[in-house]
């Protein structure tokens, strides 16, 4: 466990002592609003994420999706309530690689065992193994451009996973993909989380979408966020045996039915 | 982590799917053979060079103007060869290059300087870049009158307006590119837990690289360039010689084919290290960041 980045990261430690299966992440009355005359973003969100929990967020535009995510990373603060997350720090990945573009695809997952003061001697292994998780073993010399768009991400996943966070942060992460990279992107995520859980080091993920069947897809529980201000709607617990497919009846079934409840979310608004 | 990891059925068909797609979407960027590179990178140029020296070769054929007013290339290449150890055409090149190698040198370290010291702060870059930008306009040639004033003519004079002339650029390259750093870098950075000097030389240094090198190019053209002005201006024995002085002097002696010889030479001398120095290195950043042509 490491030291938390803020106050109110409060340190694993704590909640450890609480239960043995401490959440990975709990949110606790946490609202943001940016300026005191707008209305709040986040209003009262109560939310707790298991240990090595796949969790989907889902809503329509403004719903604070990212903004709940960069609470949860450290990246900024609730104006109120009390965000704990175990570790005190959680891994993020975004629509875009984001991947330093001076650095090969190695040398991007080297650099955050570096920046986590990994010793030099086992960077280069490590992050060759990290690659190989993602099957790049063979492009790690590689530069960014030479890399295709499902390439990136899959670089970003294991610079991602070099963190050795018990967290990972996902914002819509494979929305700029094609239907197809994203569908094995898919698989990718599950067979990863799938491996951390079996290796004994359970990864926590929250994936924000605004993609329902994805959410259905990928989830553990789905929850969904309201808009302005966003508040938890409704979650559902997905109840389908892993590997799913996004094709399968079940998936459509409950991607349906929180499709409507998203509708009639926007409704409101109109 | 142990690989004692069961493959569900999936994964085989998975590493397939994605060295499939792998293959099919990765671009590989293939550059032509080394000699052709060179052919195609040198050939344009220099055919222009060649046909600029054509037109002048006709122009003075045709007798536009008399020969002591328009000399021809070959002219000028006699009083090169003429002129080199009688006018001591090879020490006034040393000066002037050893000049600028010192002038640039100091620019580049005052203005990485003050770059540095601006990369830190939003408020300060917005502080100090009109400014910058402001100096970066004025022809460094206008603080020579005010340097000989301070400083009589001394090489004090020559590395102030050099350092005048330099610095805003080199500063504002640097300026630049921590201001054009995408956001998302700085984010992902802060999330990797690079933070302070760091995440300074860790990210934002690296991600303005290639505006710094640009800043540094035309640095080196503007050190140049505020170089010739000085010593144009700034004529004495005490100083030493100069390819600037060489050029006043041929004025002087109205030696026309000297004067050509020499703004060839100055042109030539820049030239020459935009491309042994600046060039490659600018190729070379871009092409590994797939940054296209400059």
């Amino acid at each position: 466990m490491t030291t938390s980045t803020s106050d109110f990261l409060e340190r694993a430690a704590s909640s450890a002592l609480v239960e043995a299966s401490a959440p990975a992440v709990r949110l606790e009355g946490v609202c943001k609003s940016f300026g005191n005359a707008a209305p709040p973003v986040l209003d009262d969100i109560d939310l707790d994420v298991a240990a090595g929990e796949l969790l989907c967020v889902l809503g329509a535009s403004g719903c604070g999706k990212s903004t709940l995510l960069n609470l949860v990373a450290g990246l900024d603060r609730p104006s109120a309530g009390r965000i704990f997350v175990d570790g005190g720090h959680a891994a993020l990945m975004f629509q875009e690689s984001a991947l330093f573009p001076w650095l090969t695809a190695a040398g991007n997952v080297e650099l955050a065992l570096r920046l986590r003061k990994v010793p030099k001697v086992e960077r280069r292994e490590e992050a060759r193994r990290l690659l190989s998780l993602v099957r790049l073993d063979g492009a790690a010399d590689k530069r960014v451009h030479e890399l295709s768009g499902g390439m990136r991400q899959r670089v970003a996943m294991a610079r991602a996973l070099a963190q050795n966070s018990a967290v990972l942060l996902m914002d819509e992460p494979f929305a700029a993909l094609d239907a197809i990279t994203r569908d094995v992107l898919h698989e990718e995520l599950i067979s990863l989380w799938d491996g951390n859980a079996r290796a004994g080091r359970p990864l926590a993920i929250v994936f924000v979408t605004h993609n329902v069947r994805e959410a259905v897809r990928l989830g553990q529980r789905v929850v969904l966020l309201s808009s302005r201000p966003g508040r938890v709607a409704r979650e559902w617990t997905v109840d389908l045996p892993q590997p799913r497919r996004i094709e399968d009846s079940g998936v459509a079934n409950l991607a349906a039915e929180i499709t409507s409840e998203l509708r009639r979310e926007i409704s409101r608004h109109a | 982590m142990p690989e004692e990891v069961v493959r569900i059925p999936t994964q085989r068909d998975l590493a397939a799917l994605e060295a499939g797609l792998d293959a099919l979407e990765a671009t590989g960027t293939p550059r032509s053979e080394p000699l052709r590179r060179v052919l195609r990178a040198l050939l344009p140029p220099v055919l222009a060079a060649a046909a600029l020296l054509g037109v002048w070769d006709l122009l003075v054929l045709a007798q536009v103007k008399p020969g002591w007013v328009l000399p021809g290339p070959g002219d000028v290449y006699d009083a090169l060869r003429g002129d080199w150890s009688r006018y001591g055409i090879g020490d006034a090149l040393w000066g002037s290059i050893s000049r600028a190698i010192i002038g640039f040198g100091a620019s580049v370290l005052l203005g990485t300087l003050i770059g540095l010291a601006a990369a830190g702060s939003r408020t300060l870059r917005a502080a100090v870049a009109p400014l910058l930008s402001g100096l970066q306009n004025l022809p460094s040639v206008a603080w020579v009158p005010i340097a000989i004033m301070w400083f009589g003519i001394t090489p004090a004079t020559i590395y102030t307006v050099m350092l005048l002339g330099a610095v805003p650029s080199v500063a504002i390259g640097l300026i630049d590119g921590i201001d054009q750093v995408p956001p998302i870098f700085r984010r992902v950075g802060g999330n990797l837990g690079a933070r302070g000097l760091i995440l300074v030389r860790r990210i934002l240094l690296p991600a303005a690289l290639p505006a710094y090198v640009s800043g540094l190019k035309q640095g080196w053209a503007f050190s140049w360039r505020s170089l010739m002005a000085a010593e144009l201006i700034a004529v004495s024995p005490t100083l030493g010689p100069g390819i600037g002085q060489t050029l006043e002097l041929a004025r002087e002696n109205q030696d026309m084919a000297l004067a050509f010889a020499t703004v060839l030479l100055i042109l030539g001398l820049g030239v020459l290290v935009n491309l042994v120095a600046f060039g490659p290195v600018e190729r070379r950043l871009r092409h590994r960041r797939g940054l296209g042509r400059a």
